[in-house]
């Protein structure tokens, strides 16, 4: 069973940071909060392993907590 | 007088019980005419049981109610001996549409496999799906089976002892009190027996009404369930669109929790909104219109002693789904088998807990299901609904949505996964689904089904295996129907009970769920799984 990775993995990470901002950009706080929601859905079933994902789910809602 | 659901059926009429000095004593005594109650009497009267059904009502359903009925069910109504007037007056349907805004995102099969007998799903209205039980309860009474429908009479009381139970019952000509061994309720989600015993029903209130509109109308549009998310004629919330027999159409149109239930009703405020959706041109005529709210509930148990509760009036679900009807059709198939072993004495009552095991296993899963589906049609937060509508826009362009989309997971028969009553899962290679607590998938045989041979007791069922004709332990005989696996050459008996088996010998119990399997005969084992299946060992 995979753990949730939480050590550094992304190449580039403020090119990445800048993407997601861009993604934003012009958009309403409503369209804003739809667009994260469909990022979350398709990453979500791009990951697609529930334990993986609740624990992420978990750190989301508390940072630092122990996951469950 | 001209619709079936104003005609008396079963009009009141004084019975001999009403003179009696002391009171009458039935074997059983089901409360409740509807679906649920019918089909009790039925399955109990076809096995030689003693039943009355007492209703305080002499006709069927008022309006279409309860529309939509599973596979599942149409083989207990097989079993009941009433299918074929069901699935010949229903329209058959397995195609559904879902809309989000103005546009189609997309659509879904329920993806009948081959081999069946029952399509997936027929929508009938329950006034029809009622007039025929009726119609099989009479054809018994006829041919001499011990079934009596008494309409008029309400029950006002129930008084429960250790040896049977004591019901006053109102009558147009005043009461009178009958004795029974075993009450069935099945007296709908507002349940008087349930009140009456002070008895708890708990869950959840969805704070949310929806309009039923049964429109007569000739209208082009297919067989198929139609659902819309966030439609232009009803902004904000949910419709539903479905066709039933004689050109009637369900329309059922979410309309939110703050609202004036009786104005809504009125024909000039219904009427507007059918146009809104059905184009103003279109010609209808209204047939019935009701609002109703529900409730995701259920009783902690659903036997009480001598009184046993089952349908509505043990769970409520919401209506996404079609777990309703459905699924009491299920208790009742289920519940009744046991019931007879009990009343011959080859079962103990404890028998009658794995009613409660079972079915209440049953009602969870219909619960969940129906509860997800609820709040996926009306999301009870800002963030559910921006996730719900993610969904929805996502489900038009790519596949991996649509399976989040939830416009009501439709009834499938639960596994009694876990029951006390399942015995060894002895067969290698044998396949998931038919494991013991499922129910018997059924598979072609000849010109026929499996289904249709297993008989309403216990069966022996032998595909490539040697077994005896029949099998007893301690009075319980289970008989056997022997197969082989050529005898389907589409190879959907093999592939539903044998898997990578060669062969295979099943106990299946009356209600055609599977109790034990194995690769070959096992005298002892085979009665070992009986005893369990009984709730004698």
């Amino acid at each position: 069973m995979a753990d949730l990775n939480t050590a550094p993995a992304i190449d580039a990470p403020d090119d990445l940071y800048a993407e997601l901002l861009a993604m934003h950009e012009g958009l309403s706080k409503e369209e804003s909060d739809a667009a994260n929601a469909r990022l979350i859905l398709i990453l979500m079933n791009q990951i697609a392993d529930r334990e993986v994902l609740r624990q992420a789910m978990a750190a989301a809602r508390a940072p630092g907590a122990e996951t469950v | 007088m001209n619709k079936v659901f104003e005609i008396p059926l079963y009009p009141y009429a004084r019975v001999a019980d009403q003179d009696a000095d002391t009171p009458v004593r039935h074997a059983v005594i089901v409360v409740g005419a509807g679906p649920v109650g019918l089909a009790a009497a039925i399955d109990l009267a076809q096995a030689g049981h003693q039943v009355v059904v007492l209703d305080d009502n002499d006709k069927v359903s008022w309006g279409s109610r309860a529309v939509c009925y599973a596979k599942r069910p149409l083989e207990i109504l097989d079993r009941l001996g009433c299918g074929d007037p069901m699935v010949d007056k229903g329209v058959i349907w397995q195609r559904g549409r879902v809309f989000y805004d103005e546009r189609e995102v997309y659509d879904f099969d329920l993806l009948p496999e081959e081999g069946h007998r029952r399509p997936a799903f027929i929508n009938l209205q329950q006034y029809y799906f009622e007039q025929h039980l009726v119609g099989r309860a009479r054809a018994l009474e006829a041919e001499g089976a011990p079934i009596e429908l008494r309409g008029g009479n309400r029950v006002v009381s129930v008084e429960q002892a250790d040896d049977g139970v004591s019901l006053e019952v109102d009558t147009p000509d005043g009461p009178y009190t009958v004795r029974a061994d075993w009450v069935i309720a099945c007296d709908g989600a507002a349940s008087p027996v349930r009140a009456m015993m002070g008895l708890d029903f708990v869950g959840r209130v969805f704070e949310d009404n929806f309009l039923i509109a049964d429109v007569v109308m000739e209208a082009g549009f297919p067989t198929e369930r139609w659902f819309w998310f966030d439609p232009p004629f009803n902004r904000g919330q949910s419709a539903l669109l479905h066709k039933q027999p004689d050109n009637v159409w369900r329309i059922d149109l979410q309309l939110g929790w703050d609202i004036d239930k009786e104005e809504e009703k009125k024909p000039e405020n219904v009427i507007p909104r059918l146009k809104s959706m059905l184009g103003e041109d279109a010609q209808f005529e209204l047939e019935w219109v009701s609002i109703y709210t529900f409730q995701c509930r259920r009783m902690e148990k659903f036997r009480h002693g001598r009184v046993l509760f089952a349908g509505d009036a043990a769970h409520q679900v919401s209506p996404f789904g079609a777990r309703g009807a459905n699924s009491g059709l299920q208790d009742t198939d289920n519940l009744c088998w046991k019931l007879g072993l009990v009343i011959d004495g080859t079962a103990p009552e404890s028998l009658l807990d794995s009613y409660d095991d079972e079915r209440i296993h049953g009602a969870d899963e219909n619960i969940l299901n129906s509860t997800r589906s609820t709040d996926f049609i009306t999301p009870k937060s800002e963030t559910s609904r921006i996730f719900r509508n993610a969904v929805l826009d996502l489900s038009e362009h790519y596949a991996f949505a649509r399976p989040l989309v939830n416009s009501g997971r439709l009834s499938v028969p639960c596994v009694y996964d876990g029951s006390p009553l399942n015995g060894a899962d002895a067969l290698d290679g044998g396949p998931d689904r038919s494991r013991p607590g499922a129910p018997c998938p059924d598979a072609p045989l000849g010109n026929g089904f499996l289904l249709d041979r297993l008989g309403g007791g216990f069966a022996l069922l032998t595909i490539d295996a040697d077994a005896p004709e029949s099998v007893e332990a301690d009075g319980i005989a289970a008989t056997r129907l022997a197969l082989t696996a050529s005898e389907d050459p589409s190879g959907a008996l093999a592939e539903r009970y044998l898997g990578s088996a060669p062969g295979a010998v099943y106990l299946i119990r009356p209600d055609q769920h599977v109790a034990a399997r194995w690769p070959s005969w096992d005298d002892a084992a085979v009665k070992a799984a009986i005893e369990r299946a009984t709730g004698r060992a």
